[in-house]
């Protein structure tokens, strides 16, 4: 398998981060080469560290409720930075409407408390080999 | 009676407090029920707080949301989407004013989750205190204050670990001379546990972090006798019942040793743990969610058979989004079951002298001591938050923890196993389904749609 770079994100102010490195983990060992920003990170950061990282996906992590405004200014800073083709995938305390909606606006996939790793890695592992087909096609 | 037991345990209510900090524990005053809320604005949070108070609420647990937490204004940029989210926003004293309208201080004690702008929160509290009338001498309550544990687990720091324990010293010193009924800090563990830590860890860490506030404040001239008292602690409970009931068991004993013999602590309270507890919210699944209820049981549980202080319980529903009301009526409920129904109230650390639970609390001890002599060795608690050792420990314990999930070497019911295939879902009260669809307004309205597909004719003009 290649080796896919993906951009692991804490967009927000939220500071409970363990999922997000359990997953960061798991991808490495999984192969992946992981990229971590650390908490508090704003949307244009985020999207400047996805360009110039040139990673195949993002997966942003918010625990605080903050995730229909905080994932969608992703999409939209990942477009003002010209690489609107970065799959994003999403996870946290994720209510079951709020899925759909994040969805429809662009989101790859979501993930609530409870999700198997093995799931997250293969959504990462389909969201990036997709992403690399399109670019050189 | 053999030296043993006087050494190891002794009397509740005596040295070193392995069976409690009162002789007579639950049989003399029942824990506090103290359930921590906070909404999105003033207003609202004040509202539903005077309503507490109504239905015989003694006391408030204030929760703030983020901006507010990590000092930035509702309006700055890095605020987007935190606002009133997991707490009320307070941006200027006349928030603060609303907040507490109508209550009187004097009579009322306040838990605030504050803990880089403490000191402002604080102020803000005392000038409000003062607006009604009240003195700084007369207010009643207690700031979270830890600022420690905020840099391996919850990350609220604004400042680094240095100047930041200076803030906190500075208030214990104004406090012990002026507000001498405040707790000025409460050491919490809970946190770290959330982040993944294992049981022994949390004990080391969540002590060390208090070694640390006390050796500070010697530093800087204050009298061990004048703070000390007014320290509390935070600990989580997790479902391993046995275990939990050790750790808190373990924690009492090893600090009331640590005060005695590294400071020569004399003054009981001095040596005493005092602790609040709420239940593990990262238990808590997404999956087949009536579970947590009995999840929620065996935390409380575990927590009163540990000796605490007060309670938070979590709600059943709290991994997909903020509870209901009526799943928060629950988790209360789930305590006055234990209170009142259980028995577990009308003795005193009842589990003591089982042979299990006296060895679990041996090595939870012995483990947790050899930590904290670790952390001392590497140069203690700012020396392993700046080269990662605390954070790193927690991290390897959280993955490892992931990975036995995954091997289903440890089973989480309704996730790895006895998995069902229609989940029922969680009805949703009418006031948080309004309060969702207005956010949804606001966020969406140009997506109006989606919504009316969603809510159908439930959506409010």
């Amino acid at each position: 398998m290649k080796a896919y770079r993906v951009l692991i994100a804490k967009p927000g102010l939220d500071g409970h981060d363990r999922g997000a490195k359990v997953i960061a983990r798991a991808l490495r060992d999984a192969g992946f080469e992981v990229i971590y920003t650390g908490i508090r990170r704003t949307p244009d950061e985020i999207a400047a560290s996805a360009l110039q990282e040139d990673v195949a996906a993002v997966g942003l992590s918010s625990m605080s409720g903050a995730h229909m405004r905080l994932f969608p200014a992703v999409l939209e800073a990942l477009r003002k930075a010209g690489v609107e083709d970065i799959p994003v995938l999403g996870g946290g305390v994720i209510p079951e409407e709020d899925i759909l909606l994040l969805q429809e606006d662009g989101i790859a996939s979501v993930f609530t408390p409870g999700t198997p790793i093995a799931t997250i890695i293969e959504a990462f592992t389909d969201a990036c080999q997709k992403q690399h087909q399109a670019r050189n096609r | 009676m053999g030296q043993e037991y006087q050494d190891k345990l002794g009397f509740p209510g005596r040295y070193p407090y392995t069976r409690g900090v009162q002789p007579t524990m639950y049989r003399g005053r029942l824990w506090t029920m103290r359930q921590y809320a906070g909404f999105s604005s003033a207003a609202a949070s004040n509202e539903r707080y005077r309503y507490l108070l109504e239905q015989g609420q003694t006391g408030l647990s204030v929760a703030f949301d983020l901006p507010t937490q990590i000092g930035y204004d509702s309006d700055d940029s890095m605020s987007l989407g935190e606002v009133g989210k997991v707490g009320v926003a307070i941006d200027t004293l006349a928030d603060m004013e609303i907040l507490f309208d109508q209550i009187p201080l004097d009579k009322i004690s306040t838990s605030m989750t504050i803990n880089s702008p403490a000191m402002v929160l604080l102020a803000m509290y005392i000038v409000v205190a003062e607006k009604q009338g009240v003195s700084a001498e007369q207010i009643m309550g207690t700031i979270q204050n830890d600022i420690l544990k905020e840099y391996v687990a919850r990350g609220t720091y604004i400042f680094p670990p240095r100047p930041s324990l200076r803030l906190i010293t500075n208030i214990f010193q104004w406090c012990s001379a002026n507000a001498p009924k405040f707790n000025t800090i409460s050491i919490s563990g809970y946190h770290i546990r959330e982040a993944g830590s294992t049981a022994a860890q949390e004990v080391a860490f969540t002590l060390a972090n208090g070694l640390t506030y006390v050796q500070t404040a010697l530093d800087a001239g204050l009298a061990l006798d004048d703070f000390a008292p007014r320290l509390a602690f935070f600990f989580n409970a997790s479902s391993n019942l046995l275990e939990e009931v050790a750790k808190f068991r373990a924690a009492r004993r090893l600090w009331a040793k640590l005060m005695k013999e590294r400071f020569q602590a004399k003054n009981p309270a001095t040596m005493m743990l005092r602790f609040h507890t709420q239940t593990a919210g990262s238990s808590l699944t997404a999956q087949q969610v009536d579970n947590n209820i009995v999840r929620v049981t065996l935390q409380a549980l575990a927590a009163v058979l540990g000796g605490t202080q007060s309670l938070h319980t979590n709600s059943r529903d709290e991994a997909l989004s903020l509870p209901t009301e009526e799943s928060v009526r629950t988790a209360l409920r789930t305590q006055q079951v234990i209170a009142h129904e259980s028995g577990v109230a009308d003795t005193v650390d009842p589990l003591a002298g089982s042979w299990y639970v006296e060895q679990l609390t041996d090595a939870v001890e012995q483990e947790a001591l050899e930590l904290i002599n670790r952390v001392d060795e590497f140069g203690g608690v700012v020396a392993c938050i700046e080269n990662g050792f605390i954070a790193g420990q927690i991290e390897d314990a959280a993955y490892q923890y992931q990975q036995e999930v995954e091997s289903k070497e440890r089973l989480i019911v309704g996730v790895n196993a006895f998995q069902t295939e229609k989940e029922t879902s969680v009805p949703c009260c009418g006031l948080i389904q309004q309060w969702r669809i207005s956010r949804y307004k606001r966020w969406h309205g140009s997506r109006l749609s989606v919504i009316r597909r969603r809510y159908g004719d439930a959506l409010p003009p």
